[in-house]
């Protein structure tokens, strides 16, 4: 077995110390992520070294809303660089997790780290190394797009001396340059997202973590969004932790990915792999799409479950939906 | 068994600079602990500015409210001269307590606003940027003050435009704008507050209309204390409403006054707002 260390990452070298939680070193059969293996599906093993922290780890991340477990024992790591896409039907608790892993829902001490900062301990630390683009379209529509982009370079301590410059290159690398000071108001979906985006960009985040990017866009928008998303991911190396209900997306861009169901993590690995893994297990040949993998792990459940998607998961699906027009 | 790397080629120096986004590789260095929360108020305030220049149409409806008490209450009142003002016309008596229930009814309704931001999106995205509750809260309320403050100079501008002679001192000037800042940054944390414990906005509009006339005429704006029932006086006394007014009274107008009670009175307010909506914020982040 040969293990790879992950590169570090060569733009931000900040030297943390290294969470004695995260497996720093590996022997062989030992899975890299904490990742529950259930089911056939193998957990795919990724190689933490122990220069560069993982750009998430939690360990039995749980959340309840009252009698909800919205999140219920969720073991994955993210390594640094990876484009980690978070998978699962409406009601997952995808969000959740997110929420978690953002400060914005308090979770316990040594659950949740970032870059080897905790979650709970270090908020600020935290924070300052992510980039969040919500659920929902979160740019202030009563503002331009410049606007919105330089009120989150004034909240990340961007000096003045560069805010000017920073904002027209977030906005430049998501291609709203000549629609920047136009009202959000007037924005089209792909446009708003895309501007959330360049938000997220202006204070150089380590970590971008982006809830359904691509939610109600047609198809051209939803490339247009990914084209940036990978397009700024090799310019500066961030790790992304995606989510997404689009199954060709997850394949196409996500380096690995985790199907969650019901607030766990279902199966983690990469397309590929947990395409062959079901291929083999089915032992005919026609290959199998991610789509095939997700409602093998989860399909069976959900017609039966009333849980996943209530009323509310749909009701704020739409909501988001109809902002867009 | 062979472990693929993760992640796709790592990015390198050369290739940001072909997108030209070099300079936004460095992360920004933290502020000094001391100057986080004056930048915060500032950003804060700044967007309020930017959304007014926008839109002003707040700005001039707004407006009306407060003429038409100026206009029909106060010259009906200065003619009747039922209430005892201490011989100053009534118009004038009335300009300031105007001034504050003007720029109280915006600052209470501030709430609607955070919980339209919290559905929306942004108040999440707020909180996950390097900012303590505190001084997103403070923030907030020095942004509601700004737009208490644009209430002020025009109401101030409408008052001088019907023959009330209000000072122009601007030492005094800058004392109404401190007072009225004050006032509202109490009464905005009071709207959050109720805000993060009601959670929506119908809830948050009703209990809005609800308090907003007993703290009007729980007050000094309209009548002097002396008048009042002895009932009514307790609710004055504890109402911030009245030592804002007593406050620009006497820095507008002259008339006795206890200012340094009345800023005493409405910094401990605002302070006590800030930390009560700051602890209620959590409820919105859910
Ligand atoms: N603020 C909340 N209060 C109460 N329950 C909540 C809240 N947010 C989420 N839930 C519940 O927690 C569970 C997980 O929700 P979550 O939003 O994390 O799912 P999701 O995977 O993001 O779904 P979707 O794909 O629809 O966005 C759901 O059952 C949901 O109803
Ligand atoms: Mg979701």
């Amino acid at each position: 077995m040969t293990l790879d260390p992950v590169t570090p990452d060569p733009v931000t070298t900040v030297t943390v110390t290294p969470a004695p939680l995260t497996t720093g070193t590996m022997t062989p059969g030992t899975t890299g992520t904490g990742a529950v293996p259930t089911g056939a599906v193998p957990t795919g093993a990724v190689p933490t070294g122990a220069v560069a922290p993982d750009a998430v780890s939690c360990h039995g991340l749980r959340y309840s809303f009252g009698r909800t477990r919205a999140v219920d024992g969720v073991d994955l790591t993210v390594a640094s660089g990876e484009v980690f896409g978070l998978l699962g039907p409406n009601g997952a608790g995808k969000t959740t997790a997110i929420r978690c892993l953002t400060t914005l829902l308090p979770v316990p001490p040594g659950t949740v780290r970032v870059f080897g900062h905790d979650a709970a301990r270090e908020r600020m630390a935290v924070r300052r190394m992510i980039g969040y683009v919500p659920q929902q379209l979160s740019a202030d529509s009563s503002l331009t797009g410049r606007e919105n982009v330089a009120l989150f370079a004034r909240l990340f301590d961007v000096r003045r001396r560069e805010r000017a410059e920073r904002v027209a290159l977030a906005l430049e690398a998501v291609g709203l340059a000549n629609a920047a000071d136009r009202m959000v108001g007037t924005y089209s979906g792909g446009m708003i997202r895309r501007l959330e985006l360049a938000q997220a960009l202006v204070s150089a985040p380590r970590l971008l973590m982006l809830d359904e990017p691509t939610i109600g866009l047609d198809p051209i928008a939803r490339t247009g969004v990914w084209e940036h998303i990978t397009a700024i991911r090799a310019a500066t190396g961030m790790t992304v932790l995606v989510t997404t209900h689009y199954m060709d997306e997850a394949d196409q861009y996500c380096d690995r990915v985790a199907l969650m169901h019901a607030g766990r993590v279902q199966a983690l690995d990469t397309p590929e792999r947990l395409k062959a893994a079901l291929r083999d297990r089915r032992g005919d040949d026609a290959a199998p799409t991610l789509e095939d993998v997700f409602r093998d792990v989860v399909g069976g459940d959900l017609d039966a479950s009333e849980e996943g998607g209530d009323f509310r998961d749909v009701r704020r699906t739409r909501r988001t939906a109809s902002r867009l027009g | 068994m062979s472990v693929a790397p993760a992640g796709r080629p790592p990015a390198s120096a050369e290739s940001a600079a072909a997108l030209g986004l070099a300079p936004l590789l460095t992360t920004p260095r933290a502020r000094p602990g001391w100057l986080v929360l004056p930048a915060r108020v500032g950003a804060m305030c700044l967007v309020e500015l930017q959304k007014l220049r926008h839109d002003r149409t707040e700005l001039y409806t707004r407006a009306v409210q407060p003429a038409l008490w100026l206009l029909i209450f106060g010259e009906t009142f200065t003619r009747i001269r039922a209430i005892p003002t201490g011989g100053v016309p009534y118009l004038d008596y009335l300009a300031p307590g105007i001034i504050a229930q003007s720029a109280m009814f915006i600052a209470i309704f501030y709430g609607i606003m955070i919980i339209w931001e919290r559905d929306s999106g942004v108040l999440t995205k707020l909180l996950v940027t390097p900012t303590p509750r505190a001084a997103l809260v403070t923030g907030k309320a020095f942004a509601a003050g700004v737009k208490s403050l644009m209430q002020a100079a025009v109401v101030l501008v409408l008052a001088t435009l019907l023959g009330v002679s209000l000072t122009w001192n601007p030492l005094r000037l800058l004392g109404v704008a401190a007072a009225v800042l004050l006032a509202s940054a109490f009464f905005s944390c009071l709207s959050m507050s109720i805000a993060g414990i009601v959670l929506t906005r119908d809830r948050l509009m009703g209990v809005g209309q609800a308090i907003t006339m007993p703290l009007f005429f729980g007050s000094n704006a309209l009548y002097p204390v002396d008048v009042m029932p002895d009932w009514l006086r307790v609710v004055s006394a504890v109402n911030p409403l009245s030592y804002q007014v007593d406050a620009l009274r006497g820095l507008l107008l002259g008339t006795p006054s206890h200012l340094l009670l009345d800023f005493l009175v409405l910094l401990a307010a605002a302070a006590a707002g800030i930390t009560a909506a700051s602890c209620l914020l959590g409820r919105l982040a859910r």
